[in-house]
């Protein structure tokens, strides 16, 4: 029974990407190619790139999604609450005033800490 | 439907296989062309804020506008830099379409037309959607530029980042509602959710408007920063993709606050006669549409610093707080989890609108000191500045 | 849908989730890598779906792909070599396979009916009490928002994941906090912000 809606959402990723793919494929068989070197390098500005992009990068970012995953994870355990918040007593509530609590107790130290700054 | 195919032959599993298939196609054509209508209503209404008459050359109105630059992009050649990384790249612009096209899936149109009415609907949508920061990173990595994969980075920080405040906000018509599905959201809203929780509504906008990185958020594609963002070495139709995919985003955004929080297709008589109900769901996220509109035309850019100080120090811990007292004071009203009519929905309703007027007071003090603290900031430091600068100045004198 | 639709989804996302499986530890190219990754913890969300588990099916997409594949993408990136690994093979790779062997072996006693048979079931088996998805009662995800908060079962285990994750935000501030990233004897300035 449960299945049986999923079908729907299962043709849907199948059939999905056909959809898109249409335009795109209408496209390559329509539109002129012509190429030259100069038109398909890179275009960073019209300089001419040097070397590849693909090169060690230091991504500042890495915090910010080492923080999403933990919050994610948090988010993990707060759908049922959420869902089952009508059946469940006030004791429930506190319970999650504590789980969320710590949870903010330690962004305010990664806060505190500068972590959240962006460098 | 069904009937029809198990009358020309079908086996009844092959006739709702291919009557779901049609489904998908009905809906996802629905999806892509309504962008099309979508795009001509968002020139014209930023047009008028910016005092100009819009497109008004193809068809009535301009109406036509959309359809001639969809036939034109396909026209255009596809430049592909000879550095990509194939594969990823030519797969990321069909998977950041798909994976807003995907949430229609469980869209409820109407009382009854509805793709799937999954069972962890809400779930189904913040699942599909953080698809989209995939395709954002593949768009940036295979294009082999510095610029794209700089604003990849800039692109999935802002992205992974609002998805937290988005997702918590998400989390109060679940629990008003007490179901992920929906469908059941919409039907358990006798009195729209956006008069009992307007904080949310709003948390769950910038988020979303965040999320779509457009409006005040559109440094993914800062123009004077970052030549265009992740897709800067798409053009033609993969970059029509990416274009398409932003609008779609817009626009499902808008339907889904007017399912979660507007009260979808309810309205007057939409019950009975279930096409109506379509027609209010439109004429809500259209509204919502506007709205964005308004917001996207109205305020500057911000600066990446402070859209993730924004994020991090205030709507994250502020969505939290926000769910934590709507639970509150909806365990400490009685009868809350037995909600059937529109009398039973207007005590709750009340209190849970004052007690947001109470937040909303709370959060303007809050903003208020922040701004005052941030300003004497910058004075102070200002003056640090200056006086070294009227130092060399006199002794040039 | 009747059992041999089910069986011919469950095969196809079994290739799928190996095969992807499979490409991740043989590209070089470490970014193909982790998109493979992707690909086989989606396939993995569907497994979940055929169990009639939607709710894990979707965070495994949310939390796998959508954060942990990001994160690993985002430590691929600080990799010197992304694109040409130099080996693929670890120093290790005999200790890997035997470990390999092992778990796989310790899986296979435990989900299948082999340890029924040799009498020792109850404390190693499995013990499924459901035989089939399409028994799992619809209310499952509310029933575990239940179990969670309940003091008789696992509430004390909810609020320690609590803990857990305090910990790991805490580990990972110090990790990047300005203080840790400087080097030690020169003078930094830091503690602008606010």
């Amino acid at each position: 029974m449960i299945l049986n809606e999923w079908v729907f959402v299962g043709l849907f990723f199948l059939l999905g990407p056909v959809l898109l793919v249409v335009p795109i494929a209408l496209s390559k068989w329509l539109a002129p190619k012509r190429p030259t070197p100069i038109k398909q390098d890179a275009y960073e500005c019209g300089a001419e790139p040097v070397g590849l992009a693909w090169k060690q990068f230091r991504a500042e970012y890495y915090i910010f999604a080492l923080v999403f995953l933990v919050f994610d994870v948090e988010l993990v355990f707060m759908f049922p609450w959420a869902l089952a918040y009508n059946k469940l007593g006030l004791f429930a509530l506190f319970e999650m005033v504590i789980f969320v609590l710590l949870l903010v107790v330690a962004l305010v130290y990664t806060w505190r800490k500068g972590a959240l700054e962006w460098s | 439907m069904t009937g029809f195919l198990q009358d020309i032959g079908l086996s009844y599993e092959l006739a709702v296989l291919v009557a779901k298939a049609l489904g998908v196609a009905v809906v996802g054509a629905f999806g892509l062309l309504w962008t099309l209508l979508g795009i001509w209503i968002e020139r014209k209404v930023a047009a008028r804020f910016q005092d100009r008459v819009g497109p008004n050359r193809v068809g009535p109105f301009g109406l036509l506008q959309s359809i001639a630059d969809a036939v034109k992009i396909i026209l255009k050649e596809d430049i592909m830099n000879r550095h990509v990384d194939r594969w990823p790249y030519n797969l990321a612009p069909i998977l950041s379409t798909l994976s807003v096209m995907l949430i229609w899936a469980v869209i409820p149109f109407t009382a009854a037309w509805v793709g799937a009415d999954l069972n962890v609907g809400v779930l189904y949508l913040v699942a599909v959607g953080s698809l989209g920061t995939v395709a954002v990173i593949m768009a940036g990595w295979s294009s082999n530029n510095k610029y794209a994969l700089i604003s990849a980075f800039r692109a999935v920080a802002q992205l992974i980042s609002y998805e937290v405040p988005m997702v918590i906000s998400l989390l109060v018509p679940v629990m008003l509602a007490g179901s992920l599905s929906v469908q059941a959201i919409v039907k358990s809203q006798h009195i729209a959710y956006l008069f009992a929780v307007p904080m949310t509504v709003l948390i769950f906008l910038i988020s979303g408007q965040a999320e779509n990185g457009r409006g005040p958020f559109d440094l993914l594609e800062a123009e004077s920063e970052i030549v265009a963002g992740f897709h800067i070495e798409y053009s033609g139709m993969k970059f029509g993709m990416f274009y398409v995919g932003e609008f779609l985003h817009a626009f499902t955004l808008s339907v889904l606050t007017a399912l979660l929080f507007l009260g979808g297709w309810q309205g007057p008589l939409a019950e009975k006669i279930i096409p109506l109900g379509f027609v209010y769901l439109l004429l809500k996220s259209v509204f919502v549409y506007f709205v964005l509109i308004w917001v996207r035309m109205t305020l500057p850019r911000v600066r990446i610093d402070h859209l993730l100080n924004f994020n991090w120090k205030f709507l994250v811990p502020l969505s939290l707080i926000n769910l934590l007292v709507v639970a509150f004071l909806w365990k400490l009203m009685p009868d809350t989890d037995q909600i059937n009519s529109f009398a039973d929905a207007l005590g709750p309703t009340l209190v849970l609108f004052l007690a947001n007027v109470v937040m909303f007071a709370g959060v303007a003090w809050w903003l208020r000191e922040w701004a005052r603290r941030d300003r004497e900031h910058i004075e102070a430091r200002r003056a640090v500045v200056a006086e070294p600068a009227e130092a060399t100045a006199a002794a040039g004198d | 849908m009747d059992i041999t639709a089910e069986a011919i989804v469950f095969l196809l996302l079994s290739v799928l989730t190996l095969g992807s499986a499979l490409l991740v530890v043989t590209t070089r190219n470490l970014f193909h890598a982790a998109l493979y990754l992707m690909l086989a913890l989606f396939g993995v969300a569907g497994f979940f779906v055929l169990l009639a588990a939607p709710f894990l099916a979707g965070f495994q997409v949310v939390v796998y792909i959508g954060a942990i594949a990001v994160l690993i993408i985002l430590a691929v990136m600080l990799t010197p070599s992304v694109t040409r690994l130099p080996r693929i093979y670890n120093a290790q790779w005999a200790v890997n396979l035997a470990l390999a062997v092992v778990f796989f072996l310790l899986l296979f006693s435990v989900l299948t009916p082999v340890v029924d048979d040799l009498g020792i079931s109850g404390t190693w088996g499995a013990n499924f009490t459901q035989n089939s998805p399409a028994d799992v009662p619809a209310s499952s995800v509310s029933d575990l928002g239940e179990a969670l908060v309940d003091p008789q079962q696992y509430m004390l285990p909810f609020e320690l994941a609590s803990v857990l994750l305090m910990g790991a935000l805490i580990g990972a501030a110090l990790l990047v906090s300005p203080t840790a990233r400087d080097d030690e004897d020169a003078p930094h300035e830091s503690g602008q912000g606010a």
